[in-house]
């Protein structure tokens, strides 16, 4: 009998074949770092213009050069294939840059903003034209940030086409990003408003909460301010319950929550970097609820001052209250939160030191129908789970029982199940069913 | 007190072994020692494939972290047993383990086969550690290889090397596809999925013989037909057989398998058999992931007095053929039945139910998830067709979101 070999088609999958479009990518990226660095120096100072959009818009386009192609090369089950052996994603040289990279740019940020200066500048125009305001190194940030998020979400559509879940969680983390942490806030701005953020509440944003702000957000008599008063209070003590009851913790950490959005974007290439050691989920309960707890407290010793017109804790709560600024506002959640991508994975913050995620996580464990079931057993133990996920879960403990995951920590990414070469994982919230 | 007690040794730390060892520390109190010289650790060898195309480090197979062993007192040794006799075992580096039972979990090895240049320098198998190093180094500097033999580990294979963008050559022997399996038309589903990978896929193709390039290398791998496929690389994965070697040389009764009853006994007093490695009485050999820790808990649970006999279980099992995962749930037969229901969307997602008299035997799927809990209950309650089909939904696993299969797109065949 003959043989029957059968036709390989034109358009073969095909993966890690360099396309000079990539080449061109990382030509671009590269002109546009160079760019950004030598213009923080006052280099381009008369060509503010030219000088942001080469900086920002050159190197964007250079990531999107660079990982679109590849992501459309990928499949669903080739996503993974050789990051193991990939210095950037897995602690080489080039990783440690980038983090080394990252965490400088957020010193300097926070503790030296002068450095920043020109940068800052040139994106006056931008900010006078959708702010109506000077530009600030916040402005700098943010701009950044939403950027970041724009790019990598592309990248993260393309490598994710194939799950719907992920398309749709995506588009939600990248609108909310645009819209209510950059635009709506520079809109009110533009209006003479405070630039407030609708999708931030206490405890993550634990100034919205603190008797001074509430207050004089109440005494400006003004409906929207005194609108955003009673929304960030009932968002914090009434809808996040609810909420998280019906879905987990994922409504907000992996749909509409910016430290998400950039975790989930620009930290997605970094995810297996999370330690997934029993060791590691010890400190991170220590760590997250010892935040919460700490940002209660100020923020109760706060409101008795207030109530009681300082003779409780003098100037101790307002003390409280700064170091807790610094070393979680602005050291954690940005500095290590961040900057360590690279080396700890995208949700070194989250995991942590967020607090919103230690309150959201006491809900999601005691009182939410959340949880992650697992298709009896069909686990073959191997571990692409517990590897892939961002909160350093052991998944593959649970899987390999043929127990369910209820886990505090758990953001409900979804990666977990995607992931999975045998279907034993899904994200569920539904009510029980037969 | 207790170190003077005989340990319960158990040879071999796959899956079989290693859940038995588990098992047996949450019942007892006896000292259990694992002898093994694969690995030091136990790892998921069905996850071998992904450390190889680096979506994992060797770490992450490893199910457990190394404080594991020492915490549950399970003595891991690195070694190999050559023998048993009267209550100890023999160990290659000439110790000798005295124990009070003895359970054999040594796996499976790779298939002989009788072509000629099946050793040459260049022909691999893929089943142990030590074959996946193997493989590793031979993939660096490797343009063509040819893979031999069409079952699961075949397409892995394949897989693995379309990663590093090596041109493979995939023979199969059958005229279609995992035809002892699978009928026809998921036989196409995934013919189609392997050669979308770039992947060149001969059917109907049986080897006569690996040919040699005189140096001892392997330059090409010929067909009965007369074709000669170019390779310096090949892999054949024609299958497993059991791994008797120490039965063998301790005198235990073997047929394909170490032959055990329902309580896996072997024909040597105090010494059980688990795992890819037995065969029961009724000649039923099952090498899979599945059965073997399923044994490993039974046979735990035998030793303890829990139980007299193994458990009878479903049939279950599940795959993956590049991007189409695979999974089953009961019975559901190489030809199917032509009561079988047929659901099929977009080319690459397939349900079919299979119907006995109107009632559900079993079910398979191919590019979407089912809920095995749900699907053997149906099974087990004989549910009738027709009120499967009205619950089609409570029985996919899918992310959220996802698209359903529904009744509209039942194929008739
Ligand atoms: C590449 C590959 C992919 C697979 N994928 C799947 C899958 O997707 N689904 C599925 O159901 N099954 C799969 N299988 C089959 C599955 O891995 C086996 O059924 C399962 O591992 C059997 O477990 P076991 O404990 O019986 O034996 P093994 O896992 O083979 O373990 C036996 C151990 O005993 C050791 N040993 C042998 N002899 C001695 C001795 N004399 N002294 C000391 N130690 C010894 C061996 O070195 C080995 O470490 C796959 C197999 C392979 C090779
Ligand atoms: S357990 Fe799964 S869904 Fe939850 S955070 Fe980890 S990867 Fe995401
Ligand atoms: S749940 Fe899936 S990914 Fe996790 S270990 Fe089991 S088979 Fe692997």
């Amino acid at each position: 009998m003959n043989i029957v070999t059968l036709t390989i088609p034109q358009e073969v999958v095909q993966s890690n074949v360099p396309s000079w479009l990539e080449r061109l990518g990382a030509a671009l990226t590269t002109m546009g770092a160079i760019v950004f660095v030598l213009g923080s120096t006052g280099a381009f100072e008369t060509v503010p213009i030219l000088y942001s959009v080469i900086s920002l818009i050159v190197s964007g386009v250079g990531i999107l050069l660079l990982t679109v192609p590849a992501g459309l090369r990928v499949t669903s089950s080739s996503m993974n294939t050789n990051v193991m052996r990939s210095p950037v994603r897995r602690r080489g040289l080039a990783g440690w840059s980038l983090g080394v990279a990252l965490t400088l740019f957020y010193i300097l940020l926070y503790w030296f903003p002068e450095t920043l200066v020109h940068v800052v500048a040139s994106l006056e125009p931008l900010s006078r034209l959708i702010r109506n305001s000077p530009a600030d190194r916040w402005f700098l940030y943010g701009t950044l940030y939403t950027l970041a998020v724009l790019v990598f979400g592309v990248r993260m559509l393309v490598r994710y086409r194939h799950s719907r879940y992920h398309l749709l969680r995506t588009v939600s983390l990248i609108t909310a990003q645009l819209v209510f942490a950059y635009l709506l806030p520079s809109f009110l701005a533009a209006m003479g408003e405070p630039e407030l953020y609708v999708h931030y509440f206490w405890p993550l944003k634990y100034d919205y909460i603190f008797p001074s702000s509430l207050s004089s957000m109440w005494s400006s008599g003004e409906g929207l301010t005194q609108f955003f008063a009673v929304w960030t209070v009932a968002m914090t003590v009434v809808i996040t319950p609810i909420l998280t009851y019906f879905y987990g913790k994922r409504w907000y950490c992996s749909w509409i929550c910016g430290c998400g959005a950039l975790a989930e974007t620009v930290g997605d290439p970094f995810r297996q970097n999370a330690d997934t050691s029993l060791r590691a989920w010890k400190i991170e309960r220590w760590m997250v609820h010892g935040v919460l707890l700490f940002i209660t407290v100020v923020t109760v010793m706060l409101w008795l001052d207030h109530v009681y017109d300082n003779v409780v804790f003098g100037s101790l709560a307002q003390r409280l209250k700064d170091i807790y600024g610094f070393v979680i506002g602005a050291m954690f959640s940005g500095v290590i939160g961040v900057g360590f991508y690279p080396i700890f994975g995208s949700r070194v913050w989250c995991r942590f030191g967020c607090p919103m995620a230690a309150y959201l996580g006491i809900l999601q464990k005691y009182m939410s129908r959340f949880r992650i079931t697992t298709n009896g057993g069909q686990c073959i133990s191997c571990g692409n789970c517990s590897t892939y996920c961002e909160m350093g879960i052991d998944v593959r403990a649970y899987a390999q029982r043929g127990e369910n995951i209820v886990r505090a920590s758990c953001v409900g990414c979804g990666v977990c199940a995607s992931v999975c070469p045998r279907g034993v994982l899904r994200l569920e919230s539904g009510a029980k069913q037969r | 007190m207790v170190s003077s007690q005989l340990p319960i040794l158990i040879i071999g730390n796959g899956v079989a072994g290693i859940t038995a060892a588990r098992t047996l520390r949450k019942l007892t109190q006896k000292p259990i020692v694992v002898v093994s010289d694969e690995a030091e650790f136990f790892f998921s060898r069905p996850a071998l494939m992904y450390v190889f195309m680096g979506h994992m480090a060797w770490a992450d197979i490893e199910p457990y972290e190394s404080w594991f062993w020492e915490k549950n007192r399970i003595d891991l040794r690195f070694a190999r047993v050559q023998h048993l006799e009267e209550g100890r075992a023999q160990l290659s580096d000439g110790s000798a383990l005295p124990f009070e039972t003895c359970i054999i979990a040594t796996g499976s090895r790779p298939r002989q086969s009788s072509w000629p240049g099946s050793d040459l320098r260049g022909v691999h198998t893929f089943v142990s550690k030590s074959d996946l190093e193997q493989l590793h180094e031979a993939a660096t500097t490797c343009r063509d290889a040819v893979v031999i033999g069409g079952g699961l580990i075949g397409v892995e294979v394949a897989e693995m090397l379309r990663s590093r963008n090596i041109n493979v050559t995939f023979l199969v022997r059958e005229e279609r596809y995992w035809s002892s399996v699978i009928p026809a038309h998921e036989s196409e589903i995934i013919e189609q999925e392997i050669v979308r990978h770039g992947v060149q896929l001969c059917l109907a193709a049986e080897v006569r013989s690996i040919d040699d390039d005189e140096s001892g290398r392997v330059r090409s791998v010929t067909t009965t037909c007369g074709h000669t496929f170019p390779a310096d690389l090949v892999v054949r994965t024609i299958g497993v057989e059991p791994n008797t070697v120490v039965a063998d040389n301790s005198g235990i009764f073997v047929r394909r398998g170490i032959v055990v009853d329902n309580a896996f006994r072997t024909s040597m007093p105090n010494v059980f058999a688990i795992g890819d490695c037995c065969e029961f009485e009724d000649g039923t050999v099952e090498q899979l992931w599945y059965t073997a820790r399923d044994h490993g808990e039974d046979v735990a649970n035998i030793l303890t007095g829990l139980t007299t006999s193994r458990r009878k279980r479903h049939f279950y099992n599940s795959a993956k053929f590049f991007d189409i995962e695979y999974q089953v749930f009961g019975d559901v037969p190489r030809m199917g039945g032509n009561e079988d229901v047929v659901l099929k969307q977009d080319d690459r997602r397939l349900l079919r139910i299979h119907v006995d008299e109107g009632v559900v035997r079993g079910f398979h799927s191919f590019g979407l998830r089912l809920r095995g809990e749900t699907c053997l209950r149906m099974i087990d309650e004989r549910s009738n067709i027709e009120d499967v089909l009205q619950r089609l939904t409570s029985i996919q696993f899918d992310a959220e979101f996802s698209q359903r299969i529904t009744s509209h797109d039942r194929l008739y065949v």
